[in-house]
């Protein structure tokens, strides 16, 4: 692996993004539409904050998991594997689709905040703000950790969209119930000691699931 | 494998009649009492059938992980036989223990399901299987079956340490060795049983793990001639 063609492929992807808008256009219309359709079902409630940081997060996983898995499918559909299996090493392909990964996702938790903060003007207050960003850095880089090698996967499958979000689901679960405690936790404005068990386990799933990726990530790349 | 199906099948049936027939009693004397546990009364009996199930289910998955990844290793397909066949394993033991434990639940806590901590890794356990299944179907080329397959159920055995040690320390339960237990928390619970009962409980253990082996070895043999069919026929 290499850093340089790591990141020529992740600007290859991001060139790729920009060219066509996919994945960006139907996240964006996704994010809002998953957000119209809980404010219909809140109508004037005043939800706590446990219940916003809950559906703060299933809004970023289901958008997530109609837009992660593009990286890989959309190599399969215009028949560029072979090509990137040539010139680039396995781990280095891991590598620079993770990280566009966590960069969309993270781009998502910015976009679903925003959204969030207009829309909940009255109850999504992020009182520490500190706990908050660590919270969603580390939720981007863990969903992009786990759903990268599923990505791979299901692009390999004849159902993928519909495959994407169940074989997702039971993997990322750890990872939702932490992030959904610690966000709590920032809306309340607890002290940032008291999120800190949150951010262990999040840092112990990040290194296991990408550790485990990279090393089995050639069995699902090669043909 | 007579000598497992028979032992298997004679452990299993004793653990079923002693643990249903052995009364109970307040001051248990000698081995033909169980002592009574406040709270837990006749109910007690089924931590002789619950747990063991549960056990089981827990080595189908370890089983099934560890062909999947000797599949990875060797590209036989054997292995791959294998290790989908203790998945299949797997998936009954886990719905039987969701059941039992289900059953228990109700008539112990008040409701069928609480989401207490080992509750949701079962729970999920099911999902993984689901999962599990449902990529295999969708996969059509055998060896690519045979390696995704493989390698999701090695992500999924990723995430099993965190349900086993990280969640029950985080959230509060209803299973022994939970956040908040007056014994301590931990992932291996105390055994403070009575003797009698703690023998009762290991042959019971081992009559189930020996009626896995009996079932995988039945189900393997199966899959080999169906595999074999289906080469011949294409």
């Amino acid at each position: 692996m290499s850093v340089s063609s790591t990141f020529a492929l992740v600007r290859k992807d991001v060139h790729s993004e920009f060219r066509t808008r996919y994945a960006l256009n139907a996240l964006v219309m996704f994010v809002v539409v998953a957000v119209a359709t809980i404010l219909f079902a809140l109508r004037s409630d005043q939800p706590t904050s446990s219940v916003l940081a809950g559906l703060y997060w299933v809004v970023v996983f289901f958008t997530a998991m109609s837009g992660l898995s593009r990286t890989f499918v959309s190599e399969e559909e215009r028949g560029t594997t072979m090509t990137l299996q040539l010139v680039a090493m396995p781990s280095t392909v891991y590598f620079a689709k993770l990280i566009f990964n966590t960069v969309l996702t993270f781009s998502l938790t910015i976009a679903v905040t925003i959204l969030y903060m207009t829309v909940f003007s009255d109850t999504f207050v992020i009182q520490s703000m500190s706990t908050f960003l660590v919270t969603v850095i580390l939720g981007s880089l863990g969903f992009a950790s786990a759903s990268t090698i599923i990505a791979a996967i299901v692009a390999k499958a004849n159902t993928r969209a519909t495959l994407y979000p169940v074989l997702s689901f039971p993997i990322l679960v750890v990872l939702l119930m932490t992030v959904m405690s610690a966000t709590t936790k920032a809306l309340d404005g607890e002290p940032f000691e008291g999120a800190v068990g949150d951010f262990q386990i999040l840092a112990g799933y990040i290194l296991a699931m990408t550790a485990g990726s990279y090393l089995l990530f050639e069995y699902v790349w090669k043909d | 494998m007579k000598a497992v199906k028979f032992v298997s099948i004679t452990l299993i049936t004793f653990v079923l009649i002693a643990g249903l027939a052995i009364p109970l009693s307040s001051n248990p004397q000698g081995w033909l009492e169980f002592p009574n546990i406040p709270g837990l009364e006749q109910k007690a009996r089924n931590i002789l059938y619950h747990v063991p199930i549960a056990w089981t289910t827990v080595v189908a998955f370890l089983v099934g992980t560890f062909y999947g990844f000797r599949y990875l290793k060797t590209k036989n397909i054997d292995d791959d036989i294998k290790s989908v066949s203790a998945a299949g394993l797997g998936f009954m033991f886990c719905f039987l223990a969701t059941i039992t434990g289900a059953i228990w639940a109700k008539f112990n806590w008040g409701s069928f399901w609480n989401w207490d901590p080992r509750e949701t890794s079962i729970f999920i356990l099911l999902l993984i299987y689901g999962a599990y299944f449902a990529l295999r179907s969708a996969l059509e080329t055998e060896e690519k079956r045979a390696a995704l397959s493989a390698v999701y159920s090695i992500i999924a055995g990723i995430t099993v340490p965190f349900f086993i040690f990280v969640m029950p320390r985080i959230m509060s339960g209803l299973h022994p060795g939970a956040k908040g237990d007056p014994d301590g928390s931990g992932p291996v619970v105390q055994l403070k049983m009575s003797p009698n009962m703690l023998v009762i409980f290991l042959l019971g253990l081992l009559g189930f793990t020996l009626f896995f082996i009996w079932l995988f070895n039945i189900r393997v043999r199966l899959a080999r001639l169906e595999y074999k069919r289906s080469v011949h026929h294409s």
